[in-house]
């Protein structure tokens, strides 16, 4: 086995090291010093950055800027329509995505049988959560937009993300299958019930939280994807809000960009563009937040517990 | 209820499950299906490899070059400068918190890493336009912030959380009893690190590279944003470049439905999603591996 | 009808020398046999983790299940209510008749096998849920729906399985404030409210102090008056004080079944003895 190998000689290696006693401490010092300061250093860029978000957005954000729409060809006023159509874009995508990839992991990790298909159901969740966003962007064009005709439309654009936020929606559900003791379906079982009745009725009811962080974490995703609605959902400005799922619809994230790189008077744009990333920063870090913590109490309710 | 119709009950709601966990495979396919559908009309009119070699990318002019050389070369160099960024600041974000943090600052740290990772991409491409684009400029003094160096540098930034937290998971799995080993050797913490920690660790470690080089390559609006757009084969990192996925990005909006343009498109999509699923399958691969080595031994 | 083999060796017992283990299993006519194993073998994966068992389990009788750890004890009473199913690539051969009806054909469920067949597992392992729910969870899915009903079983189940007084007061609580020998007692309610025939017990006390390990086996003791029991435990005396007959295993195979009593006072396998008077296991 490579690994014992390595592990021998890796002791090996400890014992001659340890001859020379003072030039190892010294070695220690040098090497740990750059790791802390390398960690503190892209902790400083990454919170730099979001300070410098917050800093900048802050002074665009009011009431008014969240609740009202754009004015003046989009040079003040508020960007209502494009948080409402990211609202509805999470929804439906939520919506379309958490029924198939919930039962797809209870499937994977209830039934689980060790079979092809199962094997080509992993594989095709991994490679699907690495796909090119962009690339989803693409299918939602050659197949929702044009061949099944529903144009550039809030159903088109929910649908791509929806397949976007597919693996992500297995596996952590997964994940939190995975956490709930064998013991509990083996209660279950012996007192007579189904498999179904045990997965209804035990399983997912004490999986609920963490499934609950799955869909959070989708919501996230979603919310914060751009080049998966650029041609099937996003619009730079429209006149009204969206009437039905087969509107076009302003979106946060492609606001943003739009606001940025098609803007025609910069001056007046550049800070609203500043609100818009303040409030999708915003959004996704508190989903964010809402999941992990979800998460963190559910495992101290394990360790308190003891399965 | 009887045993019977109980009976039909299980086998229709297990047979509803495996045909709605069917879906990824579906998707997957379609996915592929779509863009090989798609991409085989421009395959078949410019040829694959004279797209695949030639250097010139003018899909609107008469007569159109459709060479995607120069958008490759462009992918390369920005996710080279990524990867120069995000690998040694990842995996130092990685060992301090798995090997050097306390425990309280470990739980609060690999939370707020993941929270990191998951900020959208166009709020970092926004950030690099409104200030790493004008300093880079200022500091190089060259025409254009926007270049192969600035996108880079926020891809980097942007995924070395990513490499960090999928590290980070790794270096944790290291069972105890292989550091206690080496410490009741008398060696010290770094050279625990060096010689047991991170070789035993190392094929999580270069999954998570490898996954993080797919998400490099695949990202589309931090480069359509910031990396100045020209489609000519790169010969510095202070130049403007057209990776792949900004080409798609910027272009499919424009390219007429079912020309040749659009195809074009696609085929790079479909260039692109190769890459990547090579990637992940290689990452699957070595995890699985990794997953059977550690398996014994713990 | 077919005569077994086993039944065939018993009545030559006394005559023949002992040489083969099935020669030492020790059948009592008198009992009215509720379980018949036959030949079972079992494997799962590479190895065959059990060879050739065959005894009776007896109504209203305890029966220990003994043997080193490894030895297939558990692994045996897993099989008598399908439990086994899911341990993964596993292979069953030969009959386990309950009541005359082998628990293997098609036209008998598991779900309906497991429900006259309970089990209380090593570990307590109440459901997340208040004291009454763990209980009438099982009265749910087997279709009582009269609220009345229900509690009127809990309490039943509950007084019953010794913890009713301890914790009515408290009955709507979760489960999982419970001590350790609460939550077993609790399990063993949760196993009775579906009125099972035979409960197994799968080493109950694995997991408790000295204390709630008497209370359990008092209970044990109780509960045999109205229900054919089957004991998995590492623990001789406690197999010696709670059981009527005692089974031993060793490696997959079934060593010498008899009368607890004569089990442990006159061993007639040399492996049995090292075992009881704690040589080896």
């Amino acid at each position: 086995m490579i690994n014992a190998d390595t592990y021998k000689f890796s002791i090996f290696k400890i014992l001659t090291n340890s001859l020379c006693k003072t030039n190892k401490d010294i070695k220690q010092y040098i090497a740990f010093s750059v790791i802390k300061l390398t960690f503190f250093l892209t902790v400083s860029i990454l919170v730099g950055i979001i300070g410098f978000l917050i800093f900048k957005g802050a002074r665009v954000i009011s009431l008014d800027f969240i609740f009202k729409m754009p004015e003046n060809s989009m040079t003040s006023g508020g960007i209502f329509p494009a948080i409402l159509g990211t609202f509805y874009l999470v929804t439906l995508s939520v919506i379309f995505s958490a029924i198939p990839g919930i039962a797809c992991a209870i499937y994977l990790n209830e039934y689980g049988p060790k079979g092809f298909i199962s094997t080509l159901i992993r594989i095709s969740i991994n490679n699907l959560s690495g796909v090119p966003s962009i690339v989803f962007g693409l299918f939602g064009l050659a197949i929702f937009v044009k061949q099944l005709n529903f144009g550039i439309s809030i159903l088109s654009g929910s649908l791509t993300l929806s397949i976007v936020i597919l693996p992500i929606i297995i596996s952590s559900t997964r994940e939190a299958l995975m956490t709930i003791p064998q013991s509990m379906r083996e209660a279950s079982m012996a007192l007579g019930a189904s498999k179904w009745t045990t997965i209804w009725k035990i399983i997912l009811p004490q999986a609920l939280p963490s499934i609950m962080t799955a869909i959070i974490l989708g919501i996230g995703r979603a919310a914060g994807e751009t080049a998966p609605i650029l041609f099937t959902a996003a619009v730079f400005y429209s006149r009204e809000l969206p009437k039905s799922i087969f509107s076009e619809v302003m979106a946060l994230p492609y606001h943003i960009y739009a606001l940025i790189t098609e803007g025609t008077s910069p001056q007046q744009q550049i800070p609203i563009a500043y609100g818009c990333a303040l409030v999708l920063l915003f959004l996704v870090i508190i989903i964010s937040i809402s999941a992990i913590f979800i998460r963190q109490k559910q495992r101290s309710l394990y360790a308190k517990t003891g399965h | 209820m009887s045993i019977k119709s109980e009976n039909f009950r299980e086998k229709a709601i297990e047979y509803t499950l495996f045909i709605l966990s069917l879906s990824a495979i579906i998707f997957l396919a379609g996915i592929i299906f779509t863009l090989i559908k798609e991409a085989i009309p421009a395959f078949k009119e410019i040829g694959f490899f004279k797209m695949l070699l030639s250097k010139d990318w003018y899909p609107t002019y008469d007569p159109p070059d459709f060479g995607i050389l120069p958008l490759m070369a462009g992918t390369m160099v920005v996710t080279v400068i990524a990867l120069l960024i995000s690998i040694p600041l990842g995996l130092a974000c990685a060992i301090y918190i798995s090997e050097l943090a306390g425990k309280r600052e470990k739980v609060f740290l690999k939370p707020f890493i993941e929270l990191l990772s998951s900020i959208p991409s166009v709020v970092y491409g926004f950030w690099g336009i409104v200030f790493l684009a004008p300093a880079i400029q200022k500091y190089f003094d060259i025409p254009s912030g926007y270049c192969a160096i600035t996108s880079g540098i926020v891809l980097g930034i942007m995924s070395a959380p990513i490499i960090a937290s999928l590290s980070e998971d790794s270096l944790n799995y290291v069972p105890k009893s292989f550091k206690e080993a080496a410490f009741a050797l008398g060696s010290n913490k770094f050279e625990t690190l060096m010689n047991v920690t991170i070789p035993a660790a190392a094929s999580g470690i270069i999954t998570s590279i490898i996954l993080g080089t797919g998400r490099i390559i695949g990202e589309t609006m931090v480069v359509l944003m910031l990396s100045g757009g020209a489609a000519i084969m790169p010969t510095s990192a202070l130049e403007p470049v057209r990776p792949m996925t900004s080409a798609i990005a910027a272009e499919m909006g424009e390219a007429a439905f079912k020309t040749l343009h659009y195809y074009s498109l696609f085929a790079i999509a479909l260039i692109l999603f190769a890459i990547t699923f090579v990637l992940n399958m290689l990452a699957e691969k070595i995890s699985k591996k990794y997953r059977i080595k550690l398996g014994s031994s713990r | 009808m077919l005569k077994l083999d086993t039944e065939k060796k018993e009545h030559n017992f006394s005559y023949t020398s002992v040489k083969n283990a099935m020669e030492k299993v020790i059948l009592d006519p008198s009992q009215k046999a509720r379980i018949k194993v036959r030949n079972l073998n079992f494997s799962y994966g590479e190895k065959q983790a059990l060879k050739n068992i065959s005894l009776d389990i007896y109504e209203k009788k305890v029966t220990a299940i003994i043997g080193p750890s490894g030895c297939g004890k558990s692994t045996f009473i897993r099989i008598l209510n399908r439990m086994s199913d899911f341990t993964l690539s596993s292979k069953v051969e030969g009959e386990i008749l309950l009541d005359g009806k082998d628990i293997f054909s098609k036209d008998f469920s598991p779900v309906e096998l497991r429900k006259k067949v309970g089990m209380v597992f090593q570990k307590p392992n109440p459901f997340p849920k208040s004291i009454i729910e763990n209980i009438a969870y099982g009265l749910k899915i087997n279709g009582v729906k009269d609220k009345h009903k229900i509690e009127e079983k809990v309490i039943k189940s509950l007084k019953r399985a010794a913890l009713y007084e301890e914790i009515k007061n408290r009955i709507n609580e979760s489960a999982l404030g419970l001590s350790g020998g609460q939550q077993q007692r609790l399990c063993i309610a949760r196993c009775i409210a579906i009125e099972p025939e035979v409960i197994l017990f799968d080493e109950p006390c694995a997991s408790l102090d000295p204390i709630s390990t008497a209370k359990i086996e008092e209970l044990i003791l109780e509960l045999k008056n109205y229900y054919t029991i089957v004991i998995v435990t590492h623990n001789m005396q406690q197999a010696l004080r709670v059981s009527d007959y005692t089974a031993f295993f060793l490696m997959g195979e079934l060593i010498e079944f008899n009368e607890t009593k004569k089990i442990f006072e006159n061993p007639s396998d040399k492996r049995t003895e090292d075992y009881i008077t704690g040589r080896f296991g």
